[in-house]
Formats: structure tokens, sequence, C-alpha cells
């Protein structure tokens, strides 16, 4: 069922120690601050995240890091030249890794939402991302397969929400939204707006409201 | 034979320039992170490219500057960009779909090496305390109908980064088509690798850098100079 929350504290309650959590956003752009913000604060650990990166600077994911609340990253791109907070916690055998070509972490988290078992690309073939993983000659080309990353929770940002839960995003910062709220048990949005039901063209809509549980606004 | 095109080794621009020029009006174009991002300041207006970036856009303009800065609105590399008439937003899965589904017709990477059969290796140099970061890095080098690498052709110790065989981690198995370095520009085929032109150097001079045998330009066989 659909509700809308006052604060981002209690939009966040309900996540539990150990849980996966899929947090949107591709750097900075689409990331939920203040449901991560939250999130840290609820003290909730042995988290296992998955998003693109590993957190930037000193604020949103990188500070659940530094925290100590992340057991484990699924990204494809933690090195960055302000992740040093992952970076520390890598080096100091503090956090697990997995690695994952950014095509197939979107391809595996829309998977997930989808209801499918599984798929074989031919990203990563012959590479060391691919080694122990089934492959097969399909269609000329040998491809690897990968399973479905599935989620207890997705935090993600969005432009606009209407009565039904539907969403808008804006520009880039759409990204990981979409699959990442299709693709968990429980969909935790962020947005600058709430219009009333109707005030969303149908045909402009691009999360339908059927994979939103929770929706807070966020000033 | 060959055309030596240039006295003088090519430069960042100059290079950027020359694969600006060899892509084919009207195409669906990746500029990787790096080097590649140069090419799309000598894009002309007349060639009509479309430039796709795997956050989630086609049809991205230049660098945002000033008052164009918008958070929501960057490139992979995390740059603010502007949107240009005609954009389009999509999310992640669409946007690889789009690369892996061979809608692409170019995508342009860096390299630390390129191997004689068009393996690349470009996102990991395998040092044990490196961190891994991958990126799209796969994904466009199997996706995109031709991948071309721009690279200097030499390592700072002056070994050639074109080698028989990768000995960094590999990016993707027989993906790379061309291969743009400040020396020659190289096509790999199924014929081996053959050198289109040479900036700075004799074939011969080229082919005592190159562990690799090289085979000249015929421009009679090909009928024409590809894009010179």
């Amino acid at each position: 069922m659909l509700t809308f929350i006052d604060t981002v504290g209690e939009a966040i309650a309900g996540i539990k120690d150990g849980s996966t959590v899929m947090i949107g956003g591709f750097g900075n752009a689409g990331q939920p601050f203040e449901l991560i913000d939250a999130l840290l604060e609820s003290g909730a650990t042995d988290l296992t995240v998955v998003n693109n990166n590993a957190g930037q600077a000193d604020q949103g994911l990188a500070l659940l890091i530094k925290e100590g609340r992340v057991r484990k990253m699924i990204c494809s791109f933690p090195r960055q030249s302000d992740s040093w907070h992952f970076d520390a916690k890598y080096k100091a055998g503090e956090i697990e890794l997995e690695l994952v070509p950014q095509g197939n972490l979107a391809e595996r988290i829309r998977a997930a939402g989808a209801g499918i078992g599984g798929f074989f690309t031919p990203t990563g073939y012959g590479t060391m991302l691919a080694e122990g993983k089934e492959t097969r000659l399909l269609d000329g080309k040998w491809q690897v397969f990968e399973t479905p990353i599935h989620a207890d929770v997705a935090l993600i940002k969005a432009l606009k929400a209407d009565g039904k839960g539907n969403l808008v995003y804006r520009k880039t910062a759409r990204n990981f939204g979409p699959i990442m709220a299709a693709a968990a048990k429980q969909t935790i949005v962020q947005v600058s707006e709430i219009v009333p039901t109707g005030a969303l063209d149908p045909e402009n809509v691009v999360t339908p409201g059927i994979y939103v549980n929770s929706i807070v606004k966020v000033a | 034979m060959s055309i030596q095109n240039s006295t003088t080794p090519l430069g960042r621009d100059d290079l950027a320039r020359l694969v600006a020029r060899d892509i084919v009006p009207g195409s669906f174009v990746n500029l990787g992170i790096g080097q590649p991002t140069l090419v799309s300041n000598y894009l002309s207006e007349e060639q009509n490219i479309t430039l796709h970036t795997e956050n989630g856009m086609l049809g991205m303009g230049p660098e945002a500057k000033d008052e164009e800065i918008d958070g929501d609105l960057i490139n992979a590399g995390k740059i603010p960009v502007t949107e240009l008439p005609g954009a389009s937003y999509f999310h992640h899965a669409d946007s690889f779909a789009i690369m892996r589904g061979g809608h692409l017709d170019i995508c342009v990477l860096g390299a630390f090496q390129v191997s004689a059969t068009g393996d690349l290796a470009n996102w990991h140099t395998g040092a044990p305390d490196a961190i891994p970061a991958v990126g799209g890095a796969m994904d466009l080098a199997t996706g995109a109908k031709d991948v071309f690498v721009m690279m200097t052709l030499l390592t700072r110790e002056g070994v050639s980064k074109l080698v028989g065989t990768c000995s960094y981690p590999l990016t993707g198995v027989g993906c790379v088509t061309r291969v743009y370095t400040d020396k020659a520009v190289f096509l790999i085929g199924p014929d081996g690798v053959t050198v289109r032109e040479t900036f700075g150097c004799t074939f011969e001079e080229l082919q005592a850098l190159v562990p690799v045998r090289l085979v000249p330009f015929d421009e009679k066989a090909a009928g024409a100079v590809v894009g010179v």
C-alpha cells in the first residue's frame, strides 16, 4: 500500500540491520541525500548497498561507509578522486566489494524487478569479472550468465509524485531510479513536489505508482 | 604505402580533430572519459552527430558553464553538461540496452593496451593494491558497432601499447576496430593490423617500435583512403 510520510526519519524507520538497500543516483545526480542521512541516523548496520559508486566526499553514501554501516558494496565504479572513505575501508579489509560492469549492474537490477531468473550477456566475456561464470556461444557471440540483484529496500529520488505514487524525474538524475523502484520489496521515494492525482500526464509518467510504497516530500 | 601525413607526431588536440573528422555524419557516438572527450570539441554541426552518455541521455551538448551548471545534468564523467534540442533521457537499463543492443555506431575509448586482434585493456592495471573500478568500460567495448581507441603509442618508458597479447586485465575481447595514436592510425581487422597513416615517422620506423607485424595500407586495393 502507498503511504505518504511526513519525515524522512519515519520513512526509513523499518529498515533492519542486514538489509540489502538499493540507493539511486549516479554520482550526486539523483542521490537521495536526505533519506541516506536518515538511514545513517537510524543506526541500521550490516547493510549491503547497491549503487553505481561507493560514495563521494563527506556526504550521503560516503558517510554510511565511513561509519561502518556498510558490510558490502555492489557497484561498478567505487574508486574516484573523492571516494576516500570507501578507499580506506577497502584497504583495511573492512568492506566487501562486488564489482559489476555498469550495464550488467543495471540489467541485473532490471531483471529482478521484471521477474527474470538470469540472463546471458556479452559484456565482460573473457575478463576477470566473468571468471567462474557460465558462458555460452549465442547468436555468434560468447555470453556470460548473470543473475538478478534483489533488494529489501530501494531509496530513490524523483522530482514529482502524484497521489497514486506515479513518478517523474529530472534529467540525468533519473538514472537507476526506475529500475531500483521495481527491484526492491519496498520502495521509498523522496520528491521535491507532490502534485494532485491527475496532474501528471499519464503519457509522461516514468515510474508507475505500483512500484512505490512510501513517499516523503523533501524541501 | 601508408601515407606519412605529418612530419611530427600528433598532439592530443590534433588527434581529437582527426577522430572527429573520421566520424560518419549522422552517427550516434559515445565518447569515453578523458582524452576521447576532446573529440566533441571538433565535431561540426554539419556532421549532425548525436552524443550518448551512459548515465541516460542522447543529445548531450557541450560542458555547462556558469549559470548553465545543473547538478541533475551531468555526463558519465560526472561533469555538468548541457542538452541540445532533440535530447532524450532514459533510465540506466535502457541506456545500456542502447549500447549492448548494437544501436551505437561508434564509441571512442582510452586504453592501456590494445592487442593485434583487437583485445582491449583499459580498466585495471592489475596491481594488487589497486582498487578496481570498471564503470561502463566493458559494456562500451562490447556494444558499439565500432570501437575506436585513442592513446599514445608508447608508454612513458617507451614501450608499445599496441601489443601481441595484452598483459593488463582485459576489458573486452576482439572489440577494437581502430586505434588512433600520436604516431599512426591502425585499422584492426581479420587481415591483421593495417597502418592507415603515420605521423612523424615512416612505416619502417613505426614497425621498429611495435612488436606486431604491421601491414601498409594499400590505397588501390582499398579503393579510397578512408577518411583522409
